[in-house]
This record gives C-alpha cells, sequence and structure tokens, in this order.
C-alpha cells in the first residue's frame, strides 16, 4: 500500500526509485510474520491428525473436515450423514452478526450523518465522545453490560420504579442480550467510516438535488447514499467480521447453553476436546466463508459502479 | 492476574538485583497464590520467582504442548491432569530424598491414584466441586443431583452450571450412578438423553462467574468449588453449598515438576518450601481450600476447621475425582458434550 502511493506520485518514485523494494521490505516482513505464516499454519494443521488431547501428529488426514461435515452418530460407527450440528453453530453465528450489523447501521447512520453534520470545531469533541468508552477494556465493558440487564439490576429496578412493567424483563441470557452486546461492542467502527465519508461528502449536491426537485428522500437515497457508500460497507466490515468470531458477548451475556463459532474454536485448544485439527478446520472454513463474502460485496461494488 | 504477574516480576527484578541466587518461572491458576508467600520465598533463597497463570487445566495442557515446554519449572494440575501429563511424558520424576519435607505430606495424600508414591507432584490444595443453593429462595432438600439434573418446577430456569466438560459429565454421572469411563452403550446413550432433557432447566454455562451469579440472584443453583461457594456466603449469608447424596466431586491441586525445567533445584527449593505447614497453611487462609500436609493445624484460620463447605454432613455421599478414560471412550463423552452444546 505504501508501495503504490509512492509511486504515484512521480517525484517521490524517481527519488526512491532503487530502494523501492528495500522500503517495501518491512511491510512484506509484517505480513509474512502476521497473517501468511499463521494461516499457512492453520491450512496444515487442518489436514493432520488429531493427537489424543492435544497436538498434532504429522500424518495427512481429511478427519477434521470430515467431523465438520458427516455425522457417524454417538459412538461413530453409524452410517455418515450430513451433519447440521456445525452448520448450524455457523449459521447461528452469521445470523447473529448480520443482525449486529443491521442494529449498529441503523444506529450508527444517522449517529455519523449528525456528527459530520455539526461545526467543525465541535465534529472532534464528538468524535472523542463516542470513543471515551473503548478506552476502557472489552471484557469489562460486557461484564458491565451484564450487570445492567439482569433481572435485579438497575435497567429493570428503574423500569418498575417507573411502573412501565411489573415483572423484571428477562434480557440476560437471551439472544437481544448478545444483540446488544455485539453493538454496544462494535459501533464505533460502524460510525467512524461512515463519519469520514460523510464528512468529505459536498454538501452542494445535496442542494442541487433538491433545486432539482428531489424529494429528501430521493437525494438521500440516490445521492448521499452512493456517495459515502465506501464507508458504510466498510463500517459493515469492520462490525460483521469481529462479531461473527465474538465470544465474550455470547458466553457473558448470552449464557453460553449453545456454541458460537468463537467457542465452539476455543473449546478445540482450551477445552476438554483438545482438537486442533478441528480447531484449524473450522477456522479455515470461517476464512473461506469471510473471504467468499467479501468478494461477493467487492463484485457487486464493482457491477453497480459499472452501471453507473 | 496481570498486575499479579507483573508485580511478581517487578519484584523479582529487585531483588534479583541484591542477591543473585536463580530464578523461577512458575505456571499457576490465576489468584491462588497469596503475593506475601512469594516475597517470603525470595526474602528466605533469594531466587527471583516469576509466575505465569492459566484459567483451566486443559488451557495450560495446551500451552505446554505448543511449546511452552521447557519455558517453566512448574505448574499446578489437578489430579487427573496430573495423570494426564504424566501419562503425555511431561513430567520429571522427583528421586528419593531430593525433597527434604517430602514426609510432612499427610498420609491419606502421599499415595494417590493419579500419582503413585508421589513421584511428580506434592500436594498443594484440595476440595470439592458440587453445587450451592440459595436457600432463602429454596426451601426443599439441597443434598440431591436431582437440583441439577432433574430440578422442582421452581427452580428450573435457575441454574447456572460450569462451564467444563470434565466437572458436568463427572457429577451427571455420578446422578445417573454410572462408571464415569463407561463404555456400555445403553448408559452413553440414556446419559446424553438426560442432559438433552436437563438443558432446558439451564440458563446459562458460566465457570468465571460461578460465584457472582449467585450472590447477585441471577441464579437460585449454581455448579460452584467449595473455596468460591465460601466467598459467595460471606456476601450473601444464605448461599448453601450442598453435598449430594448420590456423591460429589472431589479435586487435588499439585505441585508438579515440569521436564526439562530450566531451574530444576530451584523448583526443588520451591516444593520444599511449600511442604512446610506454616507456608502452605497461609495459601488456605488465602484459597479456603483443605491443605495435604500434617501439621499445619496451628497455623490455619480456625474457622477453616468449621467451615461447612470443607466439612461434609455425615449423610453425604462419597467423594469422587474426575477419572482418566481411554481415547475411544473420551472420543464419545467429547461427543455427548458437543451434542449438549450444538
Amino acid at each position: 500500500m505504501a508501495g503504490g502511493a509512492a509511486s504515484s506520485g512521480s517525484t517521490a518514485s524517481d527519488t526512491y526509485a532503487g530502494a523501492r523494494h528495500w522500503l517495501l521490505m518491512p511491510s512484506w516482513f509484517v505480513l509474512l510474520i502476521f497473517v501468511a505464516a499463521p494461516v499457512a499454519m492453520m491450512l496444515v494443521y487442518s489436514f493432520l491428525t488429531k493427537e489424543f488431547r492435544g497436538g498434532v501428529i504429522w500424518e495427512f488426514s481429511l478427519g477434521a473436515y470430515d467431523q465438520f461435515f458427516f455425522d457417524r452418530g454417538l459412538f461413530g460407527d453409524d452410517p455418515p450423514q450430513i451433519d447440521w450440528t456445525y452448520i448450524n453453530i455457523f449459521w447461528r453465528s452469521i445470523w447473529q452478526a448480520g443482525l449486529a450489523t443491521v442494529l449498529s447501521l441503523l444506529i450508527g447512520f444517522p449517529t455519523a450523518y449528525f456528527i459530520a453534520t455539526r461545526p467543525e470545531r465541535s465534529r472532534a469533541l464528538w468524535v472523542f465522545v463516542i470513543t471515551i468508552p473503548y478506552w476502557v477494556n472489552l471484557l469489562i465493558r460486557t461484564v458491565s453490560m451484564k450487570f445492567l440487564l439482569r433481572d435485579q439490576g438497575p435497567m429493570n429496578d428503574f423500569l418498575i420504579w417507573t411502573g412501565v412493567i411489573d415483572d423484571p424483563l428477562r434480557i440476560i441470557n437471551t439472544n437481544l442480550a448478545v444483540q446488544l452486546g455485539l453493538f454496544y461492542s462494535y459501533l464505533p467502527f460502524m460510525v467512524l467510516p461512515i463519519y469520514a465519508a460523510v464528512e468529505r461528502y459536498n454538501f452542494t449536491l445535496s442542494e442541487a438535488a433538491a433545486d432539482l426537485y428531489a424529494s429528501k428522500w430521493a437525494t438521500l437515497r440516490r445521492v448521499l447514499l452512493p456517495a459515502v457508500k465506501p464507508g458504510v460497507i466498510a463500517g459493515c466490515i469492520l462490525v460483521f467480521v469481529p462479531s461473527l468470531g465474538a465470544f465474550l458477548a455470547p458466553d457473558l451475556l448470552g449464557g453460553a447453553r449453545n456454541f458460537m463459532i468463537g467457542s465452539l474454536i476455543e473449546e478445540q485448544f482450551k477445552g476438554n476436546a483438545g482438537n486442533w485439527p478441528f480447531g484449524a478446520a473450522a477456522s479455515m472454513i470461517l476464512l473461506t466463508l469471510v473471504l467468499i463474502i467479501l468478494m461477493v460485496f467487492a463484485r457487486q461494488q464493482r457491477r453497480m459502479g459499472d452501471m453507473r | 492476574m496481570k498486575y499479579f504477574a507483573s508485580t511478581a516480576m517487578a519484584l523479582a527484578l529487585s531483588v534479583g538485583a541484591a542477591a543473585a541466587e536463580g530464578d523461577l518461572v512458575v505456571y499457576h491458576w490465576f489468584e491462588y497464590m497469596p503475593q506475601e508467600l512469594l516475597d517470603k520465598f525470595t526474602a528466605e533463597t533469594g531466587v527471583n520467582v516469576t509466575m505465569d497463570t492459566y484459567d483451566s487445566n486443559e488451557a495450560m495442557l495446551a500451552s505446554l504442548k505448543a511449546g511452552g515446554m521447557g519455558t517453566y519449572d512448574v505448574a499446578v494440575p489437578g489430579d487427573y491432569m496430573v495423570a494426564i501429563m504424566a501419562g503425555e511424558g511431561l513430567l520429571d520424576t522427583i528421586a528419593d530424598g531430593e525433597l527434604t519435607n517430602k514426609g510432612n505430606i499427610a498420609p491419606e495424600w502421599a499415595d494417590p491414584s493419579f500419582d503413585p508414591g508421589r513421584k511428580h507432584s506434592i500436594p498443594y490444595q484440595w476440595g470439592s466441586t458440587a453445587f450451592a443453593v440459595d436457600t432463602g429462595s429454596y426451601e426443599g432438600d439441597i443434598n440431591t443431583t436431582d437440583i441439577l439434573f432433574n430440578p422442582p418446577e421452581e427452580l428450573r430456569g435457575k441454574i447456572n452450571m460450569l462451564d467444563s466438560q470434565g466437572e458436568v459429565m463427572a457429577m451427571a454421572s455420578l446422578h445417573m450412578g454410572i462408571p464415569q469411563c463407561s463404555t456400555d452403550r445403553d448408559q452413553l446413550k440414556a446419559l446424553n438423553d438426560m442432559l438433552q432433557g436437563a438443558k432446558a432447566n439451564w440458563a446459562s454455562f458460566n465457570s468465571d462467574t460461578a460465584k457472582e451469579v449467585l450472590v447477585s440472584g441471577d441464579a437460585v443453583v449454581g455448579m460452584i468449588y467449595d473455596g468460591f461457594s465460601a466467598k459467595a456466603r460471606e456476601e450473601k449469608a444464605s448461599v448453601t453449598y450442598a453435598f449430594p447424596k448420590e456423591g460429589y466431586v472431589v479435586w487435588m491441586d499439585n505441585v508438579v515438576l515440569l521436564k526439562d525445567a530450566p531451574n530444576r533445584e530451584n523448583a526443588i527449593k520451591f516444593m520444599d518450601f511449600l511442604l512446610e505447614p506454616e507456608n502452605i497453611a497461609a495459601v488456605s487462609n488465602y484459597a479456603r481450600y483443605g491443605l495435604g500436609v500434617t501439621g499445619a493445624e496451628d497455623f490455619l484460620d480456625p474457622e477453616l476447621a468449621t467451615l461447612p463447605e470443607s466439612n461434609p454432613p455425615a449423610d453425604a455421599g462419597a467423594g469422587a475425582f474426575i477419572e482418566v478414560c481411554d481415547e475411544a471412550t473420551q472420543a464419545v463423552y467429547d461427543q455427548i458434550w458437543t451434542n449438549l452444546k450444538k
């Protein structure tokens, strides 16, 4: 990325022409160590034979993927059937992450728009306010959410005190609690990129649209939204991807009665199962899914771009 | 935990400047060792102590197998994990006569099934795992595993389970009166079905907040370790620890000498130190669990002797250690656990 910027500027690229590869080295190095190597290790481990109680035996095996897709009964000797267990766990996580993303977008977009339309001096303050809670550790924030939502917690006490409800709302240990937790955890990831996009938006375009008799809704849909779409997509991806692998919110707020992708993978390494190849395989399948989603996103965006 | 490790390290550095008698690297559970005791060890021996922490036996095993060997000198696995680690060849043998204080080990803990002859380990703390009930909200008999697996109407949806396969499976086996490593297919199917049915009554699986959900009232029943239950009772007097008549889980954590320990000599010193009645009593006073050393009575808080959580009533069932199953059997139990949480 840094190299691309350097080579496009004419004088800069001449100045650093000889050193370009050397200047890129740190980036390549970081990518290799922190991205390529771990993913390659995961890929290799997912095709190895599991060792009892953690570890791997260096023999090729499809066992991990077989376990993911095929059900052979409690004792492993029934005829194989399609196993919905893990597919359901993945589906549940994707659904949950999707909902959290929609919720964040619904609240995050107006918030970002609001901030971007404030006078320049107060914008920094609003952004600052949005990010303050994020200086606190995620675990602490999730636990506080639990305190807040519980049956005898302040939220229920308040609602009962005001007479809105008679019995406490049962929110803790439900999917709704997980939604709220994920939404609270990742909201700024939605707000900040959209804010950056709206801030750069030229509001005279909206005025022009209004002059040409576009309704407010049409202006929003056909002028503002297309212009800030990259920010919206970036925000959605930034919320969706970490929500998909989240396990703090599902465990603490949802009661951990069912595995999510994150806790399923964690269990393979930290739990009794000690099945490293299966954990690696589940991670690879997750990675593949996320990449496919991102590619579809990117393609659609390009096609839309061509149409315009 | 982090704070704890870093203070230990800071302390180690400051003392290290004065007297360099070498290092000791301990891999330990979180919040399980009073800082004053580590200070005392350093003051007595001049050895710098560094401590890393973990939150489950399995996490410790995974991290050691993933390249942690040769880093740590001692670790503190639970009973069944000592057997597993010995089987995996991760433990070093303590030669006869190497430990000056080996004779201090209480006779009933000198030759445990998980480490015959105490070749690799010394006792640290022991206690039990069962469940606690808020008797302010429930007045029936609590000393039965039915409370967890076949609860009366009023307790349904108010139960927190430990998020730990070993403990839940062992407790369920005791409830059904079947062996912990059964190979009988009918028993295993029945266990699977029983857990599926019981799950409908459980509100949550959580180990880290096992105490806190009871104190806050989120749960009326919670699976819990005896020491945590005692702490819960200090905050909410109606939290009562149960000793079910069907039996309960007993555990013992042990200090083991790891293979390839970089500071083997200091590890032995540390183990001898923890076999001194006064020192191990300090751990019990802090953690509220039992110890396995003779002659420590005078150093213990008097209230520990009468703690309801560590003194089972006469009609309580027997305590049982978690058993180590062979690979094929364990695979079935893993599958049952996955079925339970899918």
